[in-house]
């Protein structure tokens, strides 16, 4: 199927959906790492438009954007395990909650990491309410997916896991059982499902990374 | 309602609304426009969507899909027999989606703003930003077309429609201010694709009349600045 490459960051939860795909295929690619305070000329020569992980190359034409590389290499690979239902509406639906997280909900979240006081108050009232509806979608289901893991799983692995460092560091509690308490179970099962355990970045070195993305943070 | 009845809930001045027409007349799908009052929003509008509270909606069925582009993909996968919207190879896909995404996320919130803006240096940057995103969508016009009419080739594709959506309003907006955005000199591809996209018969019906949609900007602009004041 031709030379497959991945440049992607450590600790980034972008990259980490690829390679998520990329392994349930059994695709074989060589992975680059790339150094985000110091971009280099591979990265900003395949995507001078963002400058950002992750991207995939494939027989040497660049796909950048975590939700545009998921969907190429989804009908590029046809065989094996999807993220994508097969049904139109299905495919619909999921399509719009990964949007909705990506641009709606996960700004909000970041808002609410790095303010302080009051307005990381408001900016966390937000964040819950955004995520109500997410809460919903899920209620009854094992995954949002349905009995195994489809495109919102892993677009919202950023709040299962990445999330949960992130409140660790800097005490700021969103996904609460009280206020979103099917979120919560999600979390739950996602984390414990033997694919997504078995790759998860070291909770350690991932929490050293997000000590320097989000410096002050030790500060409650 | 019968399980198969199409519904769109619509409004004559959204772009976003005019993606998902285009789509729909592609396929030859018949459909109902439910014309949306949006100031203020219909009980059905806040009962479909609750989450966004915007239109488009398709109703299809009783199914209900939000979100011109994820619209736009539905449509093209249903009624799989008819024209092709997204291309039909996996890259040119992603690079149609690709394209979409940075027209919606960096491009038109600086076309929006416009509207809002008052103070002159931020006008000029935004103008400036506008234009420059034009000059990297010629570029893309010029890699996805490959000596074509349209991004799609022979015919209307996804991308199209992403883009040419916004025309009419980017017309209003060089009426007010007096700018041209996308100009024969800077952009003489896009220039020329702007007016074949407009006269195609699947869009020139459902395209906004530019002098209704210049009389109808002065109040909007207004209600915008309004919005965005108490979302702060």
């Amino acid at each position: 199927m031709g030379e497959v490459k991945l440049i992607g960051a450590w600790g980034s939860s972008m990259t980490w959906r690829v390679q998520m795909l990329l392994k349930m295929k059994g695709i074989e690619h060589e992975y680059v790492e790339e150094d985000l305070a110091n971009k280099s000329p591979l990265l900003l020569q395949h995507n001078p438009v963002h400058k950002k992980v992750p991207v995939l190359l494939h027989n040497g034409k660049a796909i950048a954007e975590s939700l545009v590389i998921i969907q190429y290499i989804e009908e590029t690979w046809e065989n094996g395990p999807s993220l994508l239902p097969k049904n139109p509406y299905d495919r619909a639906v999921a399509r719009f909650w990964a949007k909705y997280f990506d641009e709606t909900c996960l700004p909000a979240i970041l808002k609410a990491i790095k303010t302080a006081g009051e307005e990381r108050e408001k900016a966390k009232e937000e964040a819950i309410e955004l995520l109500k509806f997410l809460d919903n979608e899920v209620k009854g289901k094992k995954f949002f997916g349905g009995d195994t893991i489809g495109l919102v799983d892993i677009a919202l692995s950023f709040g299962a896991y990445w999330f949960d460092i992130i409140l660790e560091l800097v005490g700021l509690e969103l996904i609460t059982k009280d206020k979103l308490p099917n979120l919560c179970q999600w979390i739950d099962e996602f984390v414990n499902y033997s694919f997504v355990k078995e790759n998860l970045p070291d909770r350690d070195r991932l929490t050293h990374v997000f000590k320097v993305m989000f410096p002050g943070s030790a500060a409650k | 309602m019968a399980s198969n009845e199409v519904k769109l809930l619509s409004s004559w001045i959204s772009p976003y609304v005019l993606r998902a027409k285009i789509a729909l007349n592609i396929k030859r799908v018949e459909f109902e426009s439910i014309p949306e009052t949006l100031f203020p929003k219909s009980d059905l509008l806040l009962k479909s969507n609750p989450v966004h509270k915007k239109i488009p909606v398709l109703i299809h069925g009783d199914r209900i899909i939000c979100e011109s582009l994820v619209i736009v993909q539905y449509i093209d996968e249903v009624w799989a027999s008819g024209p092709g919207i997204l291309p039909s190879d996996p890259y040119d896909r992603a690079i149609a989606r690709f394209w979409a995404a940075y027209i919606d996320d960096k491009w038109f919130p600086n076309v929006r703003a416009l509207l809002v803006i008052e103070e002159d240096e931020a006008k000029k940057a935004t103008l400036e930003q506008i234009t420059e995103g034009l000059v990297l969508l010629e570029e893309t016009f010029t890699k996805c077309s490959k000596g074509k009419k349209f991004f799609g080739g022979d015919n209307i594709g996804y991308l199209d429609i992403a883009l040419g959506c916004f025309l009419a309003w980017l017309r209003v907006l060089e009426r007010i201010t007096d700018v041209i955005l996308l100009g024969e000199t800077k952009t003489p591809l896009l220039f020329k694709w702007a007016l074949d996209f407009s006269s195609e018969p699947v869009v020139q019906p459902d395209m906004p009349d530019i002098d209704k949609l210049h009389e109808y900007s002065k109040g909007f602009s207004q209600r915008l600045k309004a919005f965005d004041k108490k979302k702060k």
